[in-house]
């Protein structure tokens, strides 16, 4: 029972701490997004064919920050 | 968890269960029509009624539901041909049929109550994977047994080179993973949040604190907005990165 007890803290504390994926993602999305305007402001012609690449980039940064939900949710409902 | 009027309780991730629709829990088969079916399948109609009825006229001065088909039609073509070029329209029809079906499973599963098939990993997972697949059989067959060459980095230096193998591969057989998780994961947690606004304000209210109950539903109706924009982006981001990776099989780097 108490190791169960346990085990099941160990589920929680972990999943919460799966949450500071979200400080990361929020980091990365930031930079992205300032970068992108401190360019387009820079030169505003050369800015709308770029949204493309600043979606991508988004994406990508923010896929990281997915993964850490992943994880708070394996360690909720499958381990 | 909210507690509802006859003091049941709603839990947040109620909404993403695939139920039976016609038949009892316990004669589920793989065949069975469940609640996830069903909005694929008002998805698609909605899809069909709109390019259908909005290509039926032809008018030269387009009607409200032709300029939404046209608008549609056009800006994915120009996504295509701004990514992948003018060898990727080809392919056109199948990233429009990917993008009208992720953003209109995106969009109806804002309606209240409905269900949103893409929260599901097993669907985005399916779709992504399909994505991976027809890509690499493409640079195959295109390049032959020189497209294993994407995985050899002739710019770097001699050394470097079986250290970011190693990696290209890593990271290019974690492309369908990402591809799906990204959509699944936030249409999930989208909607999760939503309800747990949602069920903070009806907490609230049962609680007796119904002044400080607007901030959680100012909270919700920001969140909704969002949502939207959400649910538009990662259809948007999954078209664009299908778009990528087909531009990758085709003109490898």
């Amino acid at each position: 029972m108490e190791a169960e007890a346990a085990a099941l803290l160990g589920k929680y504390i972990g999943a919460g701490l799966a949450c500071l994926a979200m400080a990361g993602a929020g980091i990365g999305v930031g930079h992205v997004a300032g970068n992108f305007l401190a360019g387009a402001l820079r030169n505003p012609a050369a800015a709308k064919e770029q949204t493309a690449t600043l979606f991508i980039g988004m994406a990508f940064a923010e896929a990281l920050g997915i993964f850490g939900l992943v994880v708070a949710m394996l360690l909720l409902f499958a381990v | 968890m909210a507690a509802g009027e006859d003091g049941s309780f709603i839990h947040p991730m109620d909404q993403f269960l695939v139920k039976p629709l016609f038949i009892s829990e316990g004669n589920t088969g793989l065949l069975t029509i469940t609640n996830s079916t069903l909005w694929m399948a008002i998805s698609v109609a909605a899809i069909a009624l709109l390019t259908i009825t909005g290509t039926r006229g032809r008018a030269l001065v387009p009607t409200r539901t032709q300029s939404v088909a046209e608008l549609l039609y056009g800006f994915v073509r120009q996504t295509v041909q701004d990514v992948v070029g003018d060898e990727g329209i080809k392919y056109f029809p199948y990233i429009f049929t990917l993008f009208t079906f992720i953003l209109f499973c995106n969009m109806l599963g804002m309606i209240p109550g409905s269900f949103t098939p893409t929260s599901h990993i097993a669907v985005t997972g399916v779709m992504a994977l399909t994505v991976f697949v027809t890509v690499t059989v493409i640079a195959f067959v295109k390049h032959g047994t020189h497209f294993l060459m994407f995985f050899w980095p002739m710019e770097a230096p001699g050394w470097l080179r079986p250290i970011l193998c190693v990696i290209e591969i890593i990271s290019y057989f974690v492309r369908p993973i990402s591809h799906s998780v990204r959509l699944g994961a936030n249409m999930l947690a989208g909607h999760a949040v939503l309800k747990v606004f949602a069920g903070l304000f009806a907490m609230m209210l049962a609680g007796g604190l119904g002044a400080l109950a607007v901030l959680p539903l100012a909270g919700m109706v920001g969140l909704t907005a969002l949502e939207f924009l959400v649910a538009f982006i990662q259809a948007y981001v999954f078209m664009i990165l299908t778009c990528v990776y087909l531009n990758d099989a085709l003109h490898m780097h």
